[in-house]
């Protein structure tokens, strides 16, 4: 190899490491360093005055999964997850589709789906703590008109999470509902008008060629609804506190309750170490089984 | 061009000098919750105001930073990030947290002499029991309360109940309440969710049984008449039918009584005054009704000293704390929220006296500080609370029986304080 070879290599190798520079420095501030301190922080005991910390390997961890409430809060959260991500989709599209056709008053319809969105969750999750409300509640007060008794949506283990799905749903699908309404914009009418020309059904249009043109903004919305379901417990302050007895406890409101209200820093940080491996594991798989069945022009 | 420079640096010198506060010698950073309903943070600023124009040389950053727990995450969370403060006000039950977190200094070593012992002895003693730990004095009354029983006079005249004899005993309450339920209305709430704990503490004291022992050690939820108090709370839903089944929601249920949905509630006294402002009908307010004995937990925020600030600071720290629980601030502080005037004397100052005069309701909380008991708290408090909490809402909503759900919560307990044992 020549000398001006190896400086020419070495220059774009400095090239890139300058380039890259910046958002390294960032990310290892916000993302790589707290990352690893977390891992670190979960390998020691928990240090009070009485006692000072000292290194436990990975005890932590299998405290943590012998305790009932660390599976109460796994199943309540995949149980969160597997029904308010599909149904915060399926009615963000169906809204979209709605919001896109040819109807009078579609400006307002479209502000209307996205009020949710705008308010703040803690906000939101008040409002619905008076409509969840027995007795004096909006949603009693309907079915109150249909002769159904009083109903103590948040206050019973069997309804109490159903309850927080259905907030969680309300003010995800409008969000999604944006995407959709963007990506259903830059479809081209003449797909539509070839496919009628063709003799293909709404559904077969529908099923074939909308669907595959919208994969790619599945995809992202998938992935946000998922980082969603573990990032967003904001309401659960407001509505049930986890309770009854658990009933609507999650993961990261479990977290927070070591972290902050038990002052377990160890168990908090263990907690969260597994969460950024599923998660990990999960966004992998998704970008690797989906990205083949997305259609990118 | 330069003319506008010199201008705009003249006016970022000009509001510099602004921002800093004139002349203070020591600056103090304090955080507060408020749990109850009002727009208290203004009551708070303006003691603040007053105390700094007393004392130019000290100033004063109060922050409100949300309910209780928030404000204990907020203020540790500045001591950790090295912008400690000097003094904050924090649930009173936090005191065993703070003192194995090594967090604060007790009172004892900081008021010396005559003088101070006075000031420490001058306050009412129920409301001291939190804070007293190890022999010393942790935490000093400011937003204090006793549970009592808001009862809706109108619904008990229209049930043929006398509205100004209310219920005295669990079973005069029992009957009243199925005098006051039926068509869609309930007798009685008690609050479930929030602080479950904390009514239970009235059940099983009526019932003749503190819930945890002096030291913060041990807990006593297998105790036969805990568990007969628990049942006792589960039957008003199950065979009384006074109150609604499942968890009742701390944070709404002042607006269902305020909306006649029950005709009688218990609540923290602290939300009197909110009450007070927001009924269209005419209500009254009750000591709870006795079993064994009479009796409720005191509840809310003690004022503490943090560890770490210097002498002058721990000086002017103490000075504020003298005169944010005075007698004079004690009576605004009542009369604005509902929660106790901390002392004696603040029942004898001329604004407390003449509120009273007009609304006796405010004085049945202080008037129930005798028969009070602290409340409730061990080594773990969160966790032993948890699972108290956890035990109480299973047992209410039905998923375990009271017995089984308590001797869950007791093995939960031992196990966490077996290490303070």
């Amino acid at each position: 190899m020549s000398t001006s070879a190896t400086i020419t290599q070495r220059r774009h190798a400095l090239y890139g490491w300058m380039l890259l520079f910046p958002s390294l420095v960032l990310l290892s501030l916000f993302a790589f360093i707290p990352t690893g301190a977390t891992v670190w922080a979960s390998l020691f005991t928990r240090g009070t005055s009485r006692r000072p910390s000292e290194f436990a390997g990975l005890d932590t961890y299998a405290h943590l999964t012998s305790d009932p409430v660390f599976w109460k809060v796994v199943t309540n959260n995949l149980l969160y997850a597997g029904v308010s991500i599909p149904l915060s989709i399926g009615i963000a599209l169906g809204m979209a589709l709605w919001a896109n056709a040819r109807i009078p008053a579609r400006g307002f319809v479209r502000t209307a789906y996205f009020t949710p969105t705008m308010l703040p969750m803690i906000a939101a999750a008040n409002l619905w703590l008076f409509f969840y409300t027995p007795g004096i509640g909006v949603i009693d007060q309907i079915t109150g008109l249909f002769g159904f008794g009083p109903v103590n949506w948040l206050g019973q283990p069997d309804t109490a999470l159903w309850a927080v799905i259905a907030v969680t749903v309300w003010k995800e699908a409008g969000f999604f509902m944006i995407f959709y309404l963007a990506a259903l914009q830059t479809i081209p009418p003449e797909l539509r008008e070839a496919a009628t020309i063709e003799g293909a059904s709404r559904w077969t249009y529908t099923r074939r060629v909308l669907l595959p043109l919208l994969m790619p903004t599945t995809l992202f919305v998938l992935i946000n609804a998922l980082i969603n379901s573990v990032k967003l417990i904001d309401h659960l302050f407001i509505l049930t506190k986890g309770g009854p007895n658990n009933a609507s406890k999650l993961i990261l409101y479990w977290i927070w309750e070591m972290a902050f209200a038990y002052f377990d820093r160890p168990h908090a940080a263990a907690m969260t170490v597994f969460v950024l491996a599923v998660l990990g594991i999960v966004a992998a798989v998704q970008f690797r089984l989906i990205d083949r069945r997305a259609h990118y022009r | 061009m330069t003319n506008f420079f010199s201008r705009a640096a003249l006016a970022a010198v000009g509001m510099s000098v602004m921002a800093t506060p004139a002349f203070a010698d020591v600056n103090l950073t304090m955080y507060y919750p408020i749990a109850v309903g009002g727009p208290l943070t203004e009551v708070i600023d303006g003691m603040i105001d007053r105390f700094e124009a007393d004392n130019p040389d000290i100033s004063v950053e109060a922050i409100y930073a949300g309910n209780y727990d928030d404000t204990r995450v907020r203020a540790l969370s500045a001591i950790r990030s090295g912008e400690p403060a000097q003094l904050s006000v924090l649930f009173s039950i936090d005191a065993y947290d703070l003192i194995e977190q090594d967090l604060i200094v007790p009172f004892d070593d900081v008021v010396k002499g005559e003088d101070g012992k006075a000031w420490l002895d001058s306050f009412y003693p129920a409301l001291m029991k939190n804070g007293q730990i190890d022999g010393k004095t942790w935490g000093i009354p400011f937003q204090r309360s006793t549970i009592v029983m808001y009862y809706n006079k109108d619904m008990f005249r229209e049930a043929g109940l006398d509205p100004e004899s209310p219920p005295q005993t669990w079973d005069e309450m029992v009957e009243a309440g199925k005098a006051l339920a039926g068509d869609g209305r309930w007798g009685l709430m008690v609050p479930s969710t929030g602080y479950p704990y904390w009514m239970f503490q009235c059940f099983a004291i009526q019932n003749g049984k503190e819930l945890m022992s002096s030291d913060g050690t041990e807990t006593y939820f297998t105790d036969p008449k805990v568990v007969e108090a628990l049942e006792f709370w589960r039957s008003m839903a199950t065979d009384s039918k006074i109150m609604p089944e499942g968890t009742i929601e701390w944070g709404t249920l002042r607006q269902a009584f305020l909306e006649g949905q029950t005709g009688m509630m218990w609540h923290s006294t602290g939300n009197l005054t909110a009450v007070k402002d927001a009924a269209d009908f005419d209500f009254g307010v009750a000591m709870l009704p006795k079993h064994e004995r009479p009796g409720s937990p005191t509840g809310g925020g003690n004022f503490y000293l943090f560890k770490g600030s210097s002498d002058e600071q721990q000086d002017a720290a103490v000075k504020l704390i003298r005169f944010m629980t005075a007698p004079e601030q004690a009576a605004e502080w009542s009369i604005a929220t509902g929660y106790v005037g901390i002392s004696p004397e603040a029942y004898e100052t001329e604004a407390l006296e003449t509120y009273t005069e007009e609304f006796p309701p405010a004085l049945v909380a202080r008037d129930q500080l005798e028969v009070a008991i602290p409340e409730f708290s061990t080594y773990e408090t969160a966790r032993v609370r948890e699972a108290l909490n956890n035990a109480i809402q299973a047992a209410l909503t039905g998923s375990q029986s009271p017995a089984d759900a308590l001797a869950d919560a007791q093995s939960q307990a031992d196990r966490l304080l077996q290490p303070y044992r």
